[in-house]
């Protein structure tokens, strides 16, 4: 959303914004609502809650990344610290049966997340760039090793589990079935994203952006770096504490993994993915990502590398990320000069997709030859029987790959063109963004 | 204005080394409240060292620095703007990937008193909000507000350059070659700018325009090998003789 500067002069945009704006929220709630009515099975609802879960722990990462140019590698440890409270508190109000209902635990986990990151944060943040990155690795590590000789706390490697059912009953809400979870986690994931966009919208907010751009002049113009850093990084180890205790009552444990580097780079991935540069970014990059790596891992051994050729296609050919690249389009759209570049994808599409059967054909055969995961060396691919042995198999990828290479290569190029040729019409109108 | 006044801006034997190499070597400077100052000198005499020492970017390495009769010298930049100095760069330094008018906004939401709050709407704030209109009325880019800084042609940026540094209201503006690359027509208009946003305030300017110089300061110090050689008015530094030797014959040769 665009600011309007003048107020009279903006009046009747100014209104449209508005009403573009509320009518975004209210879609986000409607969607909410309608999701599990359509999607009611359990394994759907759970996919769901992870979603809602990674949307809030994406957007916490993209306070530090995309708001305030701060690379993390260590987000996960307030989320794991959040995560760890939450189970305690859960086991500490169940055992002596404080008033205390579910839904306030992941608030619990949020004040954690806080506070380990006010006392974690307030070196770190003194540098940006690569020290902080080498800093956020470094604590990350040191966290994690004491999850695991902290047994006590931690609980080792089987880490420490709750029964999110034996807390204070709210309106007699048991939380034990997975819909009064979702509705928990949506609830939760609502409230984080109006809070994490407003503060976007706030003084403080704005410095963040002048830091990420300028540090050295945001100095002169009477801010501490330092001090927007560290407030940055104390709201972004909040709501990661949020997103850790969400995951500790969605599962009912907590344990090492949760605050791995592993679990800081899905942050990273999601928040990339989708684009660092726009709000919603993050949001589209968590709910692909959680999705993606629920299909894939069911459809192959080897998904998580198919998830790193994801990443070095966005970094190389998206660097704003889905959000970005949709953004680029809006001169287009408004410009009324989406037809021909819409038509340059269409012819763009069968080459790539064809490139890409071969690619994930050939990725396919090798790890069944080589890795054999399965006795079996016939494969069964869109419908077909491949015998992952013979020549032909490993020549029709070849085939496949270069001749979508080749043809694709040229069909990118004219839809280059096209997008340029767009672009030029759309300025020359006067839309630049 | 009583004569007992502190001067604005006073340097007290400053002096700054980087290893074994002395730039600034003992320089005594004295800027009074209210007055336009220009410094000059060739190239590699310590003008932008003199402002990075008085803008806190660096502390000297010995001598003091005093704002309004304070001391500065060793305070980070952040504080020193607090107290009513703000500076410009030589090469432009804006925050690129934000737009014209967040960057001036950016540039005053500290001395409005909004600082860190993340507890308020910075789009519902009037007083930030008339302050950022006018300030792009000024500086000529109001039909700009919404493009991205780092697009704007180069003399755009210089403007807002400008902006940002006097957009917080501090009292004492230290502007950094603010007519550099530009034409003749962009110089003069710059100038009349200039002439205009510091009115009523104490302005030091490092400037290699001898027509600017002469045009816009009521007194001008010559920096030679990192000493101030000579200090006054106009005419009186027209025609003093080391002055000419030093650095103005060089400039007629």
């Amino acid at each position: 959303m665009s600011s309007t500067p003048f107020a009279l002069a903006a009046a009747p945009s100014r209104r449209r914004d508005a009403l573009q704006f509320y009518g975004a929220w209210l879609a986000v709630i409607a969607v909410m609502l309608i999701l599990p009515r359509a999607f009611s099975s359990g394994g759907a609802l759970t996919t769901f809650s992870l979603m809602g879960i990674s949307v809030i722990f994406a957007l916490s990462y993209n306070i530090l990344l995309g708001q305030t140019g701060m690379l993390s590698f260590g987000h996960a440890v307030y989320y794991g610290l959040g995560g760890f409270l939450a189970v305690h508190a859960m086991n500490a109000i169940g055992a002596a049966k404080w008033p205390v209902p579910l839904p306030v635990v992941p608030l619990i986990g949020g004040l954690a997340g806080l506070v380990f990151a006010l006392i974690l944060g307030w070196v770190s943040t003194r540098r940006s760039g690569t020290a902080f990155a080498m800093i956020s690795l470094g604590v990350a590590e040191l966290v994690a090793s004491s999850a695991l000789i902290l047994r006590s706390f931690f609980g080792g490697e089987a880490g420490v589990t709750a029964n999110r059912t034996k807390l204070f009953k709210l309106f007699g809400l048991s939380f034990g079935p997975q819909i009064q979870i979702y509705y928990l986690v949506a609830a939760w994931t609502l409230i984080a994203l109006i809070a994490m966009y407003a503060l976007t919208r706030t003084p403080f907010g704005r410095m963040c952006n002048a830091v990420r751009d300028n540090p050295e002049r945001v100095q002169f113009v009477g801010y501490d770096p330092h001090i927007v850093r560290y407030i940055a990084f104390a709201f972004a180890g909040l709501f990661a504490g949020i997103a850790g205790a969400l995951s500790a009552i969605n599962f009912e444990i907590a344990n090492s993994a949760y605050l791995g580097t592993q679990q800081s780079g899905v942050a990273l991935f999601a928040a990339y993915i989708g684009g660092i540069g726009v709000f919603i970014g993050p949001v589209i990059g968590a709910i692909l990502v959680t999705y993606l790596s629920l299909v894939l891992s069911d459809l192959s051994s080897v998904w998580q590398l198919y998830f790193g050729l994801i990443f070095i296609a966005v970094v190389a050919f998206a660097p704003g990320g889905i959000a970005g690249l949709l953004l680029r389009h809006r001169p287009l759209l408004r410009a009324g000069q989406m037809w021909p570049v819409l038509r340059a994808y269409v012819v763009a599409a069968p080459p790539t997709a064809v490139m890409l059967a071969g690619l994930v054909l050939g990725i396919e055969i090798v790890v069944r030859h080589t890795v054999g995961t399965s006795d079996d060396p016939v494969m069964h691919l869109f419908g077909y029987s491949l015998d992952t042995g013979s020549p032909l198999s490993w020549a029709i990828a070849a085939l496949l790959t270069l001749v979508g290479f080749t043809l694709a290569r040229l069909t990118w190029k004219h839809v280059a063109r096209a997008f340029d040729d767009a672009m030029t019409v759309a300025r020359a109108k006067g839309y630049l963004a | 204005m009583t004569p007992s006044a502190p001067p604005a801006i006073a340097l007290d034997d400053v002096r700054k080394s980087f290893g074994r190499l002395e730039i600034i070597r003992g320089l005594n400077l004295s800027v009074a409240a209210g007055e336009r100052h220009a410094i000059i000198g060739p190239n590699g005499a310590g003008k932008s060292t003199t402002f990075n020492l008085i803008s806190g970017y660096m502390a000297p390495t010995s001598g003091e620095v005093r704002l309004d009769g304070q001391v500065i010298s060793g305070l980070p930049p952040f504080q020193i703007n607090r107290r009513g100095l703000s500076r410009s760069f030589q090469v432009t330094n804006v925050f690129a990937h934000m737009s014209v008018w967040e960057n001036v906004r950016c540039a005053l939401l500290w001395t409005t008193g909004h600082r860190y709050a993340f507890w308020k709407n910075v789009d519902r704030l009037p007083d930030v909000r008339e302050r950022t209109a006018m300030i792009l009325e000024d500086i000529g880019l109001a039909a700009r507000a919404e493009v991205p800084a780092g697009l704007l042609t180069y003399a755009e940026q210089r403007a807002l350059e400008i902006g940002i540094t006097t957009a917080g209201g501090a009292k004492v503006i230290l502007l950094d070659e603010p007519t550099a690359g530009m034409s003749h027509a962009e110089t003069e208009r710059a100038v009349a700018l200039i002439r205009r946003l510091t009115e009523g305030r104490t302005l030091l300017i490092v400037e290699h325009d001898m027509s600017v110089v002469f045009g816009l300061a009521d007194r001008i110090s010559v920096l030679v090998y990192g000493q101030i050689i000579a200090s006054g008015t106009p005419d009186q530094i027209r025609n003093d003789a080391r002055v000419q030797e030093a650095y103005l014959g060089v400039e007629a040769a």
